[in-house]
């Protein structure tokens, strides 16, 4: 146990009240789930979830030179973001290495919020602080300043409607807007981390309470119930997320992870790990990387992070992320895996499952995919 | 949630029952189970198996962890509940019920195993 005190979010009380198995997590005490986490998975699958988030960092960026420092700072073009649209993106080192993945939404032609991951929040606003020097913008710490709920699944859009009068039909996914949502002002934001359709809710904290209330209610008929990180996992792994600590580090370039589409060489002006980048892909493109894949176990024994992925006796590769998963009925998992192992249907793979070979079938990611 | 007052308990959350023919059911406790979350696999020892009290027997695995099992008592195994193995669910909802993982020819039982208040206390729960 860590001797520093747990950082609460403003939706503390209402957790205990309703019975969460709280845990630490980046320092924050968090629901883990308030009853079976296969239930809240379920839920948010088929019908809807409500999520306390309210330990990710928002960072704001504002000024004249706002968009500018952003490209620098970031390996994304997000100059060419529209206003009341949100991007997927990355901050990496000098020498290429991931800092972290962020969404980044442009409220005002001047004005962005950055997400981090709760774990990276420190390191995230002191470089884009640092990376801030000779442009004309303000790098602003709003981690205190907002709370985050999420409604996230398939009824989410019928439960938030019943509360706004935003206009959510015209909200696309990947998209933001400030509104009103039972009356209290929030940005509303089509994003969410579990594969389903869902809304993300920035609200002041002391609005937290309330909305987490209205929002019970609303989805109660729907059958809307609280969800805590653990389901949050299962959910996006099955939707072939990467999680910051898992599929990400600094140990690797976006091109190690799969997704070097993220960084563009083409965006204007320099930007911090432009040269180590250059080199990773084209280290990436005349010597493939291992490649993220996704293993589905015949058996029913759960592959975990670390665990070796072997073949014909070597070592081809190690699991990121695994887990039962409750849609699959399967336990599944992400790993990285030598380029000749890595198309679907690999004969011959398996986990090294604290000594003994199970076998898994290689699957191109995601594992699942929503019906539009 | 309460621990049944005829049951004996281990410090690693296993219940014990009286011995009918000298022979004992084996669980984990609800506490354990409501710790463990969603359980998902178990790996329990086979008939015939000798198990030693406090080693590990087997496994049971949940959503986000895996954790051994250990054996409360020593002996010989008679039987395991293959009704938990084909739905591990069980576990979790019933575990002093349903959701028993394996009966016992107990041989030699460790002295510290404790009643249900102190198990009670023991958990904190």
């Amino acid at each position: 146990m860590s001797s520093t005190e747990l950082r609460r979010t403003a939706l503390d009380a209402t957790h205990r009240a309703l019975g969460a198995t709280m845990t630490d997590f980046a320092g924050w005490d968090m629901p883990l789930r308030y009853g079976s986490e296969r239930e809240e998975h379920v839920a948010v699958r088929t019908r809807a979830g409500l999520f306390d988030l309210s330990h990710m960092g928002e960072i704001t960026v504002t000024g004249p030179q706002a968009a500018e420092l952003l490209n620098f700072a970031l390996v994304g073009n997000i100059g060419t973001v529209k206003p009341g649209r949100a991007r997927y993106t990355m901050i990496c080192r000098e020498d290429g290495g991931i800092l972290d993945d962020l969404i980044v939404y442009r409220l005002e032609e001047a004005e962005y919020m950055v997400v981090a991951n709760a774990s990276n929040a420190q390191v995230v606003l002191d470089a884009l602080t640092e990376r801030a020097a000779g442009f004309d913008a303000e790098v602003r710490d709003d981690r205190d300043a907002y709370a985050l709920l999420a409604v996230q699944g398939p009824e989410s859009p019928g439960i938030l409607a019943s509360l706004t009068d935003a206009d959510l039909d015209g909200l696309k996914y990947y998209a933001g807007l400030p509104g009103t949502v039972a009356g209290v002002p929030a940005l509303i934001a089509r994003t969410g981390y579990t594969g389903e359709d869902g809304f993300e809710l920035f609200v002041k904290p002391e609005h937290a309470v309330g909305l987490w209330q209205a929002l019970t209610g609303a989805g109660e008929a729907a059958g809307l119930i609280p969800c805590g990180l653990s389901c949050r996992d299962t959910l996006r792994l099955e939707a072939g997320m990467p999680l910051y600590g898992n599929e990400l580090s600094t140990a690797l370039t976006p091109f190690d992870a799969g997704l070097g589409r993220v960084v563009k060489f083409e965006k204007e002006g320099d930007f911090v790990g432009r040269a180590a980048l250059t080199e990773a892909a084209e280290r990436a493109a005349s010597r493939p990387p291992r490649v993220l894949v996704g293993l589905v176990a015949e058996g029913r024994r759960v592959p975990r992070s670390g665990y070796r992925v072997v073949a014909g006796g070597e070592v081809i590769g190690e699991v990121t992320s695994g887990a039962p998963s409750p849609t699959l009925g399967k336990p599944i998992a992400m790993a990285y895996v030598d380029p000749a192992h890595a198309a679907p249907g690999t004969e011959g793979v398996g986990v090294d499952i604290r000594g003994s070979h199970e076998p898994y079938e290689v699957v191109a990611l995601p594992f699942y995919k929503r019906q539009k | 949630m309460s621990n049944p007052q005829q049951l004996r308990y281990s410090k690693e959350h296993e219940w014990l029952s009286g011995a009918e023919d000298g022979v004992s059911t084996v669980g984990i406790t609800e506490h354990a189970a409501n710790a463990l979350g969603d359980v998902v696999f178990v790996q329990l020892p086979e008939v015939g198996d000798s198990v030693t009290a406090g080693e590990t027997c087997g496994e049971l695995e949940s959503t986000k962890s895996v954790s051994d099992l250990y054996s409360p008592v020593s002996g010989e195994i008679t039987e395991v509940n293959e009704d938990v193995v084909n739905d591990p669910s069980l576990v979790n909802s019933a575990p002093f019920e349903g959701g028993w993982l394996f009966k016992v020819r107990v041989t030699d039982e460790p002295a510290d195993l404790l009643s249900a208040d102190e198990y009670t206390a023991f958990a904190g729960a």
